[in-house]
């Protein structure tokens, strides 16, 4: 992106020139048709679909991802990306069973898993704020040295017994079928969609994500946004990692291999432009949803994981792929 | 700027000495020739592979499907060989490379014709090959007894004192330099990541060189799925996963710029073996295998700060050039 690229192709207005609801909507109106469709497909394909335990359980299989994806939207929006939340978990999972191994009781778990997430997360943005480094590439490395660090201390151990005041957080229910999971979940989605979309600090994502350069001339601290924004997704990572040890009830460093992917998958199907400065909440929460749907839905047909990836890979490139073949379409036809 | 470039690599080659004459200080029979040549041999794919990411990441793109691509293409070659064991070995080392290429050139048009992210392609594909894998084997593993003993063979014959497979590596290694320093196209590849607006002017189309640069990662990945195969004698859905990664951790620890336009055929060399000496160093010297990966993390964000502090001082002085003129 050059510098006359930026002043012709790309305008920075406070309001987009539609109103920004009806530009939302749409892709977010496809988001919808998609789930529906998926939802029906289900319904009609598996007889134990509809059923309100099967659509309980079908949470489980999105709701941690769904959570890193809440903050890793916003990162993605300014401009980052961070890659290493898979990692944070395995680690922040294997310090929690550490602190088991010396007797650790519930609350102090919870407490070691949030402040291991929020502490990685505060190195990747150190490295990429101030040492200005591309979070690409650091959180590669940084993959690496977390995971790495819990195969130090595991090695090809596993951490057991689990306290039952600790399993509530990812096997247990709120109330009938409400799993505490999913409740977290919809609070966190309020309150990032609060924070992204109702706050100037949302706002100065955005303009971050759009023009850098212009966000600091405006007085907007880029770097400190950065790194908080790191942090965030860090800290979800923790959230995240305390849901997963609690549901699986064990810690190996193996932990939500490959997760990172599906996490960003989610928000670049979600509608967030993967090279910054635009996406929604309601996206992330819908695309989150889709792919819970599907593979659940896949896993009542008895298909295997690995042949539902293909399903998650091509829907992700279709569902970019589509409204860039649309305006072309459009655009030949109007000459 | 060459000079620059050149410092860097240097400075990774002697990282790379001192620590295996660290390693030999300790323990002498490391830093053997036979025993650096057998670690040469052992990284030939990663090599291989780090010049097909190089290729692509040149051009401010990244390849993130090459360890899928390298399973499927991997798998598909395997199970040609079960059922045709008459087809010649070389026969099947062509029609691995034409399939990676083919898969390659997929991802070549979503990026060319389509405009999407090279991240974003590849993050679809990475999981639709590895799946395409699944499919085509059912999820069953094609072993040693399977394969024919030409296939399995092939690669370990000696060559002029060394392993075929380690020939691999040295044709590629020439194949990339002359083609990345001496062809049109592959100065095109370096103009279109340096800048591509003044490629543009200067009549490359940028698009069309991500797009060969796509089927080039793509026939290394098909390349390496026969060589992956018929080294580890077992073809499965699991082959190489998570192994992408690792292969651009190889491209940053040598020295190529995520950004587009820097990186050379020595640094993805070196950037690979820095790995496999770290790799192979590890059990000689009575640590655990687990401290590799984090060692490994450790020796990614070491090299990109070092980088990182290169490039900004180029960007400088291209600023104040721009502002001179």
């Amino acid at each position: 992106m050059t510098a006359t690229d930026l002043a012709t192709n790309r305008h920075v207005p406070d309001r987009l020139d539609k109103p920004l609801t009806s530009a939302l909507l749409s892709w977010e109106m496809l988001l919808v048709l998609v789930a529906v469709a998926i939802f029906i497909v289900n319904s009609l394909a598996s007889p134990y679909f509809l059923n309100a335990w099967s659509l309980s359980d079908l949470t489980f299989n999105f709701v941690e991802k769904g959570l890193i994806a809440l903050a890793m939207a916003l990162l993605i929006i300014s401009g980052e990306i961070d890659l290493s939340v898979a990692a944070i978990i395995a680690l922040a999972s294997t310090f929690m069973g550490m602190a088991l191994q010396a007797g650790a009781d519930t609350p102090v778990l919870v407490l070691i898993g949030l402040s291991v997430g929020l502490a990685c997360g505060a190195f990747n943005g150190f490295l990429v704020t101030r040492l200005g480094l591309p979070s690409i590439v650091v959180t590669i490395g940084t993959m690496s040295l977390f995971r790495g660090i819990a195969y130090i201390i595991l090695g090809d151990k596993a951490y057991r017994g689990y306290p039952s005041s600790f399993a509530f957080f990812g096997q247990g229910y709120v109330g009938w079928v409400i799993s505490f999971e999913i409740v977290l979940f919809a609070v966190m989605a309020a309150v990032f969609w609060l924070l992204l979309h109702r706050t100037s600090f949302g706002r100065t994502v955005f303009v971050i994500g759009n023009n850098p350069v212009a966000a600091a001339f405006s007085g907007v601290r880029v770097e400190r946004v950065k790194f908080i924004l790191f942090c965030l997704t860090g800290l979800m990572a923790g959230v995240a990692s305390i849901l997963l040890t609690s549901r699986l009830g064990s810690t190996r460093p193996s932990i939500a291999f490959g997760y990172e992917l599906e996490v960003v998958t989610m928000v670049v199907l979600g509608g967030v432009a993967i090279l910054g400065g635009s996406g929604s909440i309601i996206g992330v929460v819908l695309a989150a949803l889709i792919m819970g749907l599907v593979t659940f839905g896949l896993g009542l047909l008895n298909v295997p994981g690995i042949v539902m990836s293909i399903f998650t890979g091509l829907l992700l490139i279709i569902v970019i792929a589509l409204p860039i073949l649309w305006r072309r379409f459009r655009e030949a036809r109007s000459g | 700027m060459k000079s620059l470039t050149k410092y860097r690599e240097l400075w990774l080659a002697a990282a790379i000495a001192l620590l295996v004459i660290a390693v030999a200080t300790r323990f002498p029979a490391f830093a053997t020739p036979a025993r650096l040549l057998a670690v040469f041999n052992d990284y030939t794919i990663l090599i291989i592979l780090a010049l097909g990411q190089m290729t692509v990441i040149l051009t401010r793109s990244i390849d993130l499907s090459m360890a899928s691509n390298l399973a499927f293409t991997g798998m598909v070659i395997a199970m040609t060989n079960a059922a045709y064991p008459a087809i010649p070995v070389p026969v099947l080392i062509v029609l691995a490379m034409v399939i990676g290429s083919l898969l390659g050139s997929f991802n070549g048009l979503l990026v060319w014709k389509l405009d999407i992210p090279p991240i974003v392609v590849t993050l679809g594909t990475l999981t639709v090959f590895r799946g395409a894998t699944f499919v085509v084997s059912g999820g069953a593993w094609v072993n040693a007894d399977a394969m024919s003993a030409a296939f399995i063979n092939l690669q370990r014959a000696s060559f002029l004192g060394l392993p075929v497979l380690s020939w691999f590596a040295i044709a590629a290694i020439a194949a990339f330099y002359v083609f990345l320093t001496r062809t049109p196209l592959g100065r095109s590849i370096y103009a279109a990541g340096v800048n591509p607006t003044a490629s543009v002017y200067a009549g490359i189309d940028v698009g069309r060189t991500k797009f060969v640069a796509f089927v080039i990662s793509g026939m290394m990945s098909g390349l390496c799925g026969y060589l992956w195969v018929s080294r580890y004698v077992i073809a499965s859905t699991e082959v190489a996963n998570g192994y992408e990664l690792q292969i651009v951790a190889a491209c940053v620890i040598g020295g190529i710029s995520i950004a587009g336009g820097i990186g050379s055929v020595a640094g993805a060399v070196l950037g690979a073996l820095f790995l496999g000496v770290i790799g192979s160093a590890l059990p000689v010297i009575n640590v655990s295998p687990f401290w590799q990966l984090a060692i490994s993390g450790a020796a990614i964000i070491l090299a990109v700060v070092l980088n990182a502090r290169g490039e900004r001082r180029q960007g400088r002085i291209i600023l104040r050039q721009a502002a001179a003129s």
